[in-house]
């Protein structure tokens, strides 16, 4: 372990990106933190105000300083509405990272990253033994789902109602495509993600059947590994790097227009931080630019790109949507979706505060449930009040957490990925 | 600080509600003030009134300086602690215990964020007009201490125009009761008056009775552009003498155009040396008619563009270039200090020509915009606090600014309080006498001290 001067030599680092804080207080609105406990370390400021303290020795107690960093959603509601463009998001990713490579990384999260994470086939193994012996493994299982997607819910704990593993991931029902364009002409890659590949490769197919259904040529390798957000939200860099440089291995072998993902996290993570806060191989930072810069989401693709237009309501039922952070915040993506499932033929409702947290955020939901819940449960609230009988959104770690807190509030209400809604419409008019 | 004085406050208030922690403490160390910050020793989060009643006198018992902290967004200083001092959060007392549509008054607990309870409000069909730019998560306490402006200053007034009592702690633990539900109420001193603008030197606000009105049935907002600061001062004169008093009118400076042109690209002339952003509310008719006059008269003082909002989109439109000013601005440099100082409204243009003559002089970017309607510019410099040499001249141009300011016939703030950020002007725009009398009454209130030390009177 480094000294704390050291620590702060390195927070100093930050300084530039530290300083265009003006303290305004302005993220006190909007932090699903800290509407919850009204305590300032755990607002965007206060958590700034400790870097900064660090940074110039004005604080001894890191390890202080670093359980405050962690109670955070890294949602990024914050820095969308910082009336100063503090760059938060980078800042607290890079501090996450200064922080482990002092305090180490706890022994499993090191196993699971090192030794499972950066090593897909493995991790696909695992979580197939985990998926047919469920029960046997649950401890195991849980520690391994906990911190795996930094958006994970963690399925076997306490009194979670929880998505279980799927019986049979994406990964085994659809090993690998490479179909050429059809009548659309266009030809895209698919980032399956961990979630959607493990809990609901359902999502995947609807993604697949859509595709296919508009003539839209598909290369889905066949080794994918993830995202990489799980290994940088605790500040495990190394893993990162390995992560995105074996995707970029992999995808970069096919040859198309656009690389589609179901999940608003990973769509978010490729476009915004493999391209920011990839250290590995400089080799690879071109090929990594064309990778984000070809990145979508789903919904935009359909809506932006193909031409998917709002249909007559076909009573499909009544549908309210959830804005994923990840999509609204970063990428003011909110009015694709939408329209997707005005074109699936839903009633669409919308609910209030609709762009706000659903308080999943990965390790933090593992960490700090009972906060978690506090701010799903009144997004749970906001979703029964909306009138809906199906909610919608575009995140697969939101639907997780989203179906726990319902399902707490025996709320009867269905969770389903947009593209799910659209798939079945298809289906009907098919 | 020694835990037995800790368990008390846990006593009091519930262990939850008591932090002690190096990181607890360093977060309740500043404000939204460009200075220096100050760990408290302890910071406690009263839940209830009693609770409230009781952490003041205690805090006065062991002699321990107390600083009450709404959403410590004031830019003076205001909620930064004193040495060893314990931070009383107002968080915890966020309820509105009463809107009385019938009277037109609500009765609120001084931890209330100021937007929910205009929200609340409007959902009662009623107005609450005090808007500071800080609205999202200010508190009505802290309003009520820094007496916060807004846009609607001109007509609606500021927060005092709306307080009509508060009940406050004062050190020895006694509820105070001043003022009443009641438009008229002349039983004994007015205290709530002196509670005013207080920055929790005098007392520890409880309760806060506020006024509120009947909204305006409709309003037009305009946006005006003017070759020189001049013409743009003579047309809010002109307005003024026509007998038209907008509810805001709005100035910013040729700086401040080009920085929120360059951020938003909505289409404002760069070239413009200054805009005005005008809107009238009222009665339908009388608003069409008072948007009319002012059109001509922008005019006839040699608008060079007028842009008139013609349905909410426009209007919003209009607003955001005057809402992009800050952050544009503080998007620019890393340190912002945003100065308040406000001379009479036909000293303008005086005030705006020294703006320019500082900045030159000691070589800073300062934008300025403000409220035009009632003589309150915010001088906005833009810097880097930690080059020591640019700051030395940034404390320069701050003494100069309110020297020019005072000059003029002004006062050092308009709105965003003296707290420690200004107190050692305060000499300049009263005098000793009357410094001596605020220490006079202060040492009579608050014998120990206790309460916000540092604040105003220095
Ligand atoms: C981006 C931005 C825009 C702003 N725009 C404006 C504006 O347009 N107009 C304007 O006037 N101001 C503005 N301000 C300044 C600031 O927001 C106001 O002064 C506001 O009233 C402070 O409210 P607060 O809840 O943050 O109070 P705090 O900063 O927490 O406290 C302010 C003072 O009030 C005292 N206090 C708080 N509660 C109590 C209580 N219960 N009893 C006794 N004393 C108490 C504190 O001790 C302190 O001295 C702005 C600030 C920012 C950061
Ligand atoms: S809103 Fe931005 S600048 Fe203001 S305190 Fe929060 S992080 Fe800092
Ligand atoms: S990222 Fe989200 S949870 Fe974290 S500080 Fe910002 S708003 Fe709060
Ligand atoms: S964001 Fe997507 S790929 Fe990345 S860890 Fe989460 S689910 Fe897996």
């Amino acid at each position: 372990m480094a000294d704390l001067h050291q620590l702060a030599q390195m927070f100093k680092e930050l300084d530039d990106q530290l300083v265009s804080c003006m303290r305004c207080g302005m993220c006190q609105a909007v932090c699903p933190v800290f509407a919850q406990t009204g305590r300032e370390a755990d607002v965007t400021r206060g958590k700034l105000a400790l870097l900064d303290g660090l940074a110039h020795e004005m604080l001894k107690d890191a390890a202080g300083v670093n359980d405050k960093l962690n109670r955070c959603l890294l949602c990024g509601t914050c820095q969308a509405n910082c009336p100063s463009g503090v760059k938060i998001m980078d800042i607290f990713l890079k501090a996450r990272a200064i922080m482990t490579g002092y305090f180490g990384l706890s022994k499993t999260k090191k196993a699971i990253f090192r030794g499972m994470l950066a090593n897909p086939r493995l991790f696909n193994v695992l979580t197939g033994m985990g998926a047919t012996f469920q029960g046997l493994f649950t401890k195991k299982v849980d520690d391994m789902l906990g911190s795996s997607c930094a958006r994970f819910n963690s399925p076997l704990v306490g009194d979670r109602h929880f998505n279980t593993l799927a019986a049979t991931p994406l990964h085994k029902i659809v090993p690998e495509l490479d179909s050429p364009a059809g009548a659309s002409g266009v030809k895209v890659a698919f980032f399956t993600g961990c979630v959607i590949d493990k809990v609901f490769p359902q999502v995947g197919e609807a993604a697949l059947k859509v595709l296919e259904q508009k003539g839209v040529g598909v290369f889905l390798p066949a080794k994918q590994a993830c995202c990489g957000i799980p290994a940088l939200s605790s500040g495990e860099q190394a893993t990162f790097d390995k992560l995105v440089a074996m995707n970029v291995q992999w995808f970069t072998a096919g040859s198309f227009d656009y690389l589609l993902t179901s999940c608003a996290t990973c769509t978010a993570t490729i476009k915004e931080l493999w391209p920011r806060m990839f250290k590995g191989d400089p080799a690879l930072t071109a090929a990594i630019k064309e990778l984000a810069e070809k990145t979508m989401d789903i919904s935009q693709f359909l809506v932006d790109v193909l031409g998917v237009k709002e249909a007559p309501a076909a009573g499909c039922g009544k549908v309210t949507y959830h804005d994923p952070c990840h999509l609204k915040n970063g990428l003011g993506i909110t009015a694709q979706p939408r329209t997707m499932i005005k074109a699936a033929g839903g009633t669409f409702k919308e609910m209030r505060e609709a762009g706000t947290c659903c308080g999943c955020g990965g390790s933090f939901n593992v960490a700090h449930y009972d906060l978690s819940k506090k701010i799903g449960s009144r997004k749970a609230q906001n979703i029964m009040d909306s009138g809906a009988d199906i909610l919608a959104t575009s995140c697969p770690a939101c639907m997780l957490h989203i179906t726990d807190m319902l399902s707490h509030k025996k709320a009867g209400i269905k969770v389903k990925h947009v593209i799910e809604l659209y798939a079945d419409s298809l289906k009907k008019q098919g | 600080m020694n835990t037995s004085i800790i368990k008390e406050f846990a006593a009091i208030v519930g262990d939850d509600n008591v932090m002690s922690s190096e990181t607890d403490r360093h977060v309740y160390s500043y404000d939204a003030a460009v200075l220096d910050s100050v760990m408290p020793a302890l910071v406690v989060r009263p839940e209830n009134s009693e609770a409230l009643g009781k952490t003041v006198k205690l805090c006065n018992d062991h002699g321990l300086p107390l600083t009450v902290r709404g959403a410590g967004t004031n830019l003076s200083g205001g909620t930064i602690p004193h040495p060893g001092g314990v931070v009383v959060l107002t968080n915890g007392l966020n309820r509105i215990l009463e809107i009385n549509a019938e009277d037109m008054y609500a009765v609120v607990e001084p931890g209330v964020v100021t937007a929910k309870f205009a929200a609340e409000v409007a959902a009662c069909g009623l107005f609450y007009p005090p808007d500071p730019g800080s609205q999202a998560v200010s508190t009505l306490g802290g309003n009520v201490a820094e007496n916060a402006g807004g846009l609607r200053g001109l007509k609606y007034g500021v927060t005092k125009d709306y307080v009509m009592g508060i009940d406050f702690w004062d050190v020895n633990g006694n509820l105070i009761k001043s003022g009443s539900r009641t438009v008229k109420c002349v039983s004994g001193y007015n205290l709530t008056g002196l509670m005013v603008a207080s920055e929790g030197t005098l007392g520890v606000f409880d309760k806060i009775i506020l006024k509120i009105i009947p909204p305006p049935k409709a309003s037009r907002s305009m946006m005006a552009m003017f070759n020189s600061m001049q013409a743009a001062s003579e047309t809010v004169a002109a307005i003024i003498a026509a007998k038209i008093v907008p509810a805001t009118l709005e100035i910013m400076d040729n700086f401040t155009i080009r920085t929120v042109e360059n951020f938003r690209h909505a289409g404002l002339p760069k070239n413009a040396a200054a805009l005005l952003l005008i809107e009238v509310d009222g009665h339908p008719a009388q608003v069409a008619d008072e948007a009319e006059l002012v059109e001509q008269i922008c005019k006839q003082h040699g608008a060079t563009e007028l842009k008139v909002a013609r349905d909410a989109a426009e209007r919003d439109a209009v607003w955001q270039a005057r809402r992009d000013a800050l952050p544009a601005l503080a998007k620019l440099r890393p340190t912002c200090v945003l100065e308040d100082a406000t001379v009479p409204r036909s000293k303008i243009p005086a005030m705006i020509k020294a703006l320019d003559d500082i900045s030159k002089k000691y070589q800073l970017t300062i934008g300025t915009f403000g409220h035009a309607g009632d003589g309150n510019l915010h001088p906005t410099i833009l810097t880097d606090r930690r080059d020591e040499k640019e700051w030395q001249r940034v404390e320069k141009a701050i003494d100069e600014i309110f020297n020019r300011a005072l000059e003029l016939g002004g006062t050092l703030s308009g709105e965003h309080g003296i707290g420690l950020a200004k107190a050692k002007y305060m000499v300049l725009e009263t005098n000793r006498g009357t410094l001596d009398y605020f220490r006079r009454m202060k040492s009579v209130l608050d014998p120990k001290g206790i309460l916000n030390p540092g604040k105003i009177i220095g």
